[in-house]
């Protein structure tokens, strides 16, 4: 089952998404990289239902590029969360997309947020959030060890202990994930914690 | 000869000009004035009223002011009943963006997407321009104070100081020699009264012919637009020596 979740740090946001891609029974990859870099101070963590999950992600990136082309200033991350979801409100009633997305973002005025908002549009800011079934294992070990004003190696110190409980106690747990982060300077991939890489094949 | 390409809105004349856009701006050269003046603590609003009557039910509303948003305020000239229908499209445009960011829409994208609806009236569906031009005035966490105006093509600019309506020109060449850039609210206004005094018509200046309004930040840091008072207005008139006194007393 997927996995995502992240958490605020002193003047930082970083978030972790599982990268496996399954259907069904199969896992057709084990690098999906599912956390999108929505413009040069925001991150969007995405997870549900994959053709979803890009379609939207992407629709929303365009829209917030757009955005910045017309009128030549960046919109605020409270103002991307809002519009993404009124968007996801929007097609609610008609069409809707299975997707949950925690949005991390870096503003210069008002310092990193992140905003926890759910396939039926459901909004939060927040200061530590997650989805998905490794929700349990990863929120109950925030709740522990969270504080608000953590640094960067405090806080991926905490990520990589949600990421061993998830793999250690979650029956399907996804084997490997991507962190990126947020701050002043831009949003850009952490690192990645693989325990299985895909095997190359060998020529024959 | 440019009588033929008078009727419709959509076509250019040979010489390149929309003539119908041209007799719209015609139109708001005779209506009533209105000036805007950017200071460094707000913006000030100074509109000339041209329905002036004892009759006149004075209620709260303004013939010259209006609020769009909370952050935003216009005054208009030309004509009053299609202004009205072009500050509903501004206030419905402005909500819209709220409701979909949560956040005031930036001044500069209210006034650029209210200029896109004028525009279409003088590209497609045949019919004609609005007699209006506005001046507005805003303030934004992007730019601060702002005032713009624009006019029945469509256009519009950023600017320190402007005028619309009757005697602009003249107006316009006033506070270009008078203005400095960091003029405060209170030299604002005492300018912008001078000015349309001079520029007006009408030989004596009463505050029943006038309409002042000022957007600028409260001490906690929201904005305001404030409408001034009849009672205030005559004060003001006289504290700068910008009125005759009146002969009866009242």
């Amino acid at each position: 089952m997927e996995c995502v979740f992240g958490l605020v740090g002193n003047d930082f946001a970083v978030v972790a998404a599982d990268t496996s891609a399954v259907h069904s029974i199969l896992v057709h990859k084990s690098n999906e990289d599912k956390i999108m870099i929505l413009d040069s101070h925001k991150l969007i963590a995405a997870s549900g239902e994959s053709g979803d999950r890009v379609q939207f992600t992407e629709y929303i990136q365009k829209n917030v590029a757009l955005y910045q082309f017309r009128n030549g200033i960046p919109l605020t991350t409270a103002a991307a969360a809002n519009f993404t979801r009124g968007e996801l409100a929007t097609a609610l009633r008609k069409n809707p997309y299975f997707v949950n997305i925690l949005l991390a973002g870096y503003d210069k005025e008002t310092g990193p947020s992140l905003y926890y908002i759910d396939y039926i549009a459901t909004l939060h800011k927040v200061d530590k959030g997650a989805f998905g079934y490794g929700s349990y294992f990863s929120l109950a070990m925030m709740d522990r060890h969270y504080h608000s004003g953590m640094t960067v190696e405090e806080a991926i110190d905490l990520v990589d202990k949600c990421i061993m409980e998830i793999r250690s106690r979650l029956v399907v747990a996804p084997p490997n994930f991507v962190i990126k982060i947020v701050d002043k300077d831009g949003a850009r991939e952490y690192a990645w914690r693989e325990s299985v890489k895909d095997a190359t094949v060998a020529s024959a | 000869m440019s009588r033929r390409y008078d009727s419709r809105t959509t076509i250019f004349s040979p010489e390149g000009r929309l003539y119908q856009v041209e007799y719209a701006m015609e139109a708001i050269g005779n209506a009533g004035s209105a000036i805007g003046l950017l200071s460094k603590d707000g913006v000030v609003l100074v509109g000339e009223k041209k329905v002036t009557s004892k009759l006149l039910q004075t209620s709260t509303s303004t013939e010259k002011m209006y609020k769009i948003d909370d952050h935003v305020a216009c005054a208009v000239a030309g004509i009053m009943s299609d202004a009205n229908i072009l500050i509903n499209t501004a206030r419905v445009q402005a909500q819209r963006y709220t409701f979909a960011y949560q956040e005031p829409m930036p001044v500069e994208q209210l006034v650029q997407s209210l200029c896109d609806t004028k525009q279409g009236y003088t590209q497609f569906g045949g019919l004609r321009p609005f007699g209006v031009s506005f001046l507005f005035a805003g303030w934004d966490k992007n730019y601060g104070f702002q005032l713009y105006m624009s006019d029945p093509s469509g256009n519009y600019s950023g600017w320190k100081a402007a005028a619309i309506g009757a005697n602009n020109q003249a107006a316009q060449s006033m506070l270009k020699q008078d203005y400095k850039d960091d003029i405060t609210r209170e030299e604002a206004v005492q300018l912008a009264l001078k000015v349309l005094s001079k520029t007006m018509d009408s030989t004596s200046l009463t505050s029943e012919k006038l309409e002042l309004a000022e957007v600028f930040l409260t001490p906690s840091g929201s904005v305001k637009y404030q409408v001034c008072s009849p009672e205030s207005l005559s004060k003001l008139l006289l504290k700068f020596g910008v009125t005759q006194p009146a002969t009866e007393a009242s």
